[in-house]
């Protein structure tokens, strides 16, 4: 999903097999100086894998600062893993740890909402009422999954009646596989699909419908089965490259592809779908599908000052920053990272790991009174999964440029055993140990 | 791209493996001193466990291709392009070694308390 990310940004030097994911970048030296004294209030918004690496790594470079962590949840979610839970390889557990075991000295986890934001007063009000002053804010509250948006759907009926959604969290992930095997053991039409709007990891829907083909076929049921693929777009992939990859892919699994198909509505007892086509709405019915919801910021975002005020990232509310260096535009003393900052890629666990250490270098300056030439380039990465055993390691950047991390070696639009392997045993520590502000 | 850190490197072996890092490590370490220690006691290899040792270097190689199969839930058709190959070779490499090492100096400590003054060949 990036993390999954999700979720890559190695060295060109060193590889260590097992270990080179996307995740393991380091964008910035480790060996740093002596940390900043200072007595500067830092909130943090949102305790999920940005939030957390990002009050982390300022708690590692700082001495003497107030920071504060919002978040009610107490449940940390490893989001990349979800396809591997809708793939039937892992658990629900896999995905599941807490925020407190992240945390690290002095770090203030205020376990509260945010529910308002004044970049003016430079203050933040909790749920509770709870009135937080700052002199810098770190706005990472991650996205809302807008499955109200889809006529007839209902979060709760995943999981029954052929339908799945892998992103509403890691039971229904499980649940989605369920679907997904009955349907493999008998056959039938699959939908698989994506929203118009702005989404996490783009790549996971894609991913999704390889699995379920690989699936088939392993239980000798392809020839009994019918995939189709939507997409509301031109393209499968916004990267020119890997779209006529992918296209090319599933052309040759059997995978149907239809463009400009926005799922509009559901009906979830007789099992149809309805898409918004350029000449107007069609119906589908469907033995399984994979609802993929629209995607937008999360309300205490939209009501506030922060957000891109035109064009479509307007609509969705994601937060109106400089994209090579997390900063609001209007407010500079505020930064946005992960899913919710409006750049042109990367809602993965990947540009966060790039994206943190960016906007913490940035914000350390400030209050030491200097400079800092850290950017952030759009690279994000996707192991996009063709089979289970085998993905492409893409990685890419804000040019639509293809940025491998090891050129010759690995080749990013080739389907390998080495990017699986990297996805399931390398991802997750890497992404743990990037939420701990250690990688 | 940055170059790679090895800091990054540690921090992502201690959350993969978490204590069993330690114990990776501590065995290795051990395994290798005392194979070393033997050769240099003994001033020489003695060919008949280091037959025995490279008969468990084979296993120990495909025991950890077939780990790490299990482990990734993948299956040997999954091997694509021919770094996926240097991966396999690699891993077996290790698990090859590793386990020659390690026999290696178990059976000579072993044959040395059995027969402190002389090789179990000589």
């Amino acid at each position: 999903m990036r993390f999954e990310q999700n979720m890559i940004a190695f060295g060109r030097r060193g590889l260590i097999a097992g270990a080179a994911v996307g995740l393991l970048s380091a964008p910035l030296p480790r060996a740093r100086a002596a940390a900043v004294r200072t007595k500067a209030k830092i909130v943090v918004i949102g305790a999920g894998a940005a939030g957390l690496a990002a009050a982390n790594r300022l708690a590692d470079r700082l001495e003497g600062a107030s920071i504060t962590l919002l978040d009610r949840r107490r449940e940390h979610l490893y989001q990349p893993g979800y396809t591997l839970i809708a793939a039937g390889l892992k658990p629900p557990s896999y995905v599941v740890s807490t925020t407190a075991e992240y945390l690290s000295e002095p770090v203030r986890w205020v376990e509260e909402q945010a529910a308002e934001i004044d970049p003016v007063a430079k203050t933040v009000v909790t749920e509770a009422g709870r009135r937080l002053a700052y002199d810098f804010l770190i706005v990472a509250p991650g996205l809302v999954l807008d499955y109200g948006a889809i006529e007839g759907m209902d979060v709760r009926r995943i999981g029954t009646g052929g339908m799945g959604s892998v992103y509403a969290g890691p039971e229904a992930a499980a649940a989605t596989w369920r679907m997904m095997s009955a349907f493999a053991d008998k056959g039938g039409v699959g939908l698989f699909l994506r929203p118009a709007t702005e989404m996490k990891c783009a790549g996971a829907p894609l991913k999704y419908t390889f699995i379920t083909d690989d699936v088939l076929r392993r239980r000798g049921n392809r020839a009994k089965a019918e995939l189709n693929f939507f997409t509301p777009q031109r393209v499968l992939f916004s990267v020119p490259i890997v779209h006529e990859k992918v296209r090319m892919l599933f052309g040759e699994r059997g995978v149907r592809v239809n463009y400009q198909h926005t799922l509009t509505r559901i009906d979830l007892d007789r099992r149809i779908a309805t898409f918004r086509t350029a000449e107007g709405t069609r119906e589908l019915g469907y033995d399984f599908i994979n609802v993929v919801p629209p995607m937008k910021a999360p309300d205490v975002v939209r009501n506030s000052p922060l957000p891109w005020q035109s064009g479509p990232w307007a609509a969705e509310g994601w937060v109106d920053v400089d994209r090579h260096t997390m900063r609001h535009k209007r407010f500079p003393e505020v930064f946005a990272v992960g899913d919710v900052a409006g750049v042109p890629k990367g809602k993965t666990a990947a540009s966060v790991k790039w994206q943190v250490p960016v906007a913490v270098d940035h914000l350390v300056a400030d209050i030491a009174g200097t400079r800092s030439t850290e950017t952030y380039n759009g690279y994000t990465s996707c192991p996009l999964i063709t089979r289970i055993g085998r993905a492409m390691l893409v990685e890419f950047d804000y040019n639509d440029n293809l940025t491998p991390s090891f050129p010759g070696i690995i080749a990013p639009l080739e389907e390998l055993w080495i990017s699986w392997v990297m996805k399931e045993i390398a991802l997750k520590p890497t992404y743990l140990a990037m939420l701990r502000g250690r990688a | 791209m940055k170059d790679l850190n090895p800091i990054v490197f540690w921090a992502v072996f201690q959350e993969m493996l978490g204590p069993w890092l330690w114990v990776v490590i501590a065995a290795s370490v051990v395994a290798t001193i005392a194979f070393v220690w033997v050769v240099i006691r003994e001033g020489r290899l003695s060919s008949r466990r280091l037959v025995w040792s490279e008969v468990a270097g084979l296993a120990g190689g495909v025991a950890a291709l077939l780990i790490m199969m299990a482990v990734t839930n993948s299956r040997f058709a999954d091997l694509g392009g021919p770094i996926d190959w240097l991966l396999a070779v690699s891993i077996f490499a290790l698990g090859f070694v590793g386990s020659i090492v390690g026999v290696y100096a178990f059976l000579s400590v072993f044959a040395m308390t059995r027969a402190p003054a002389k090789s179990e060949d000589g």
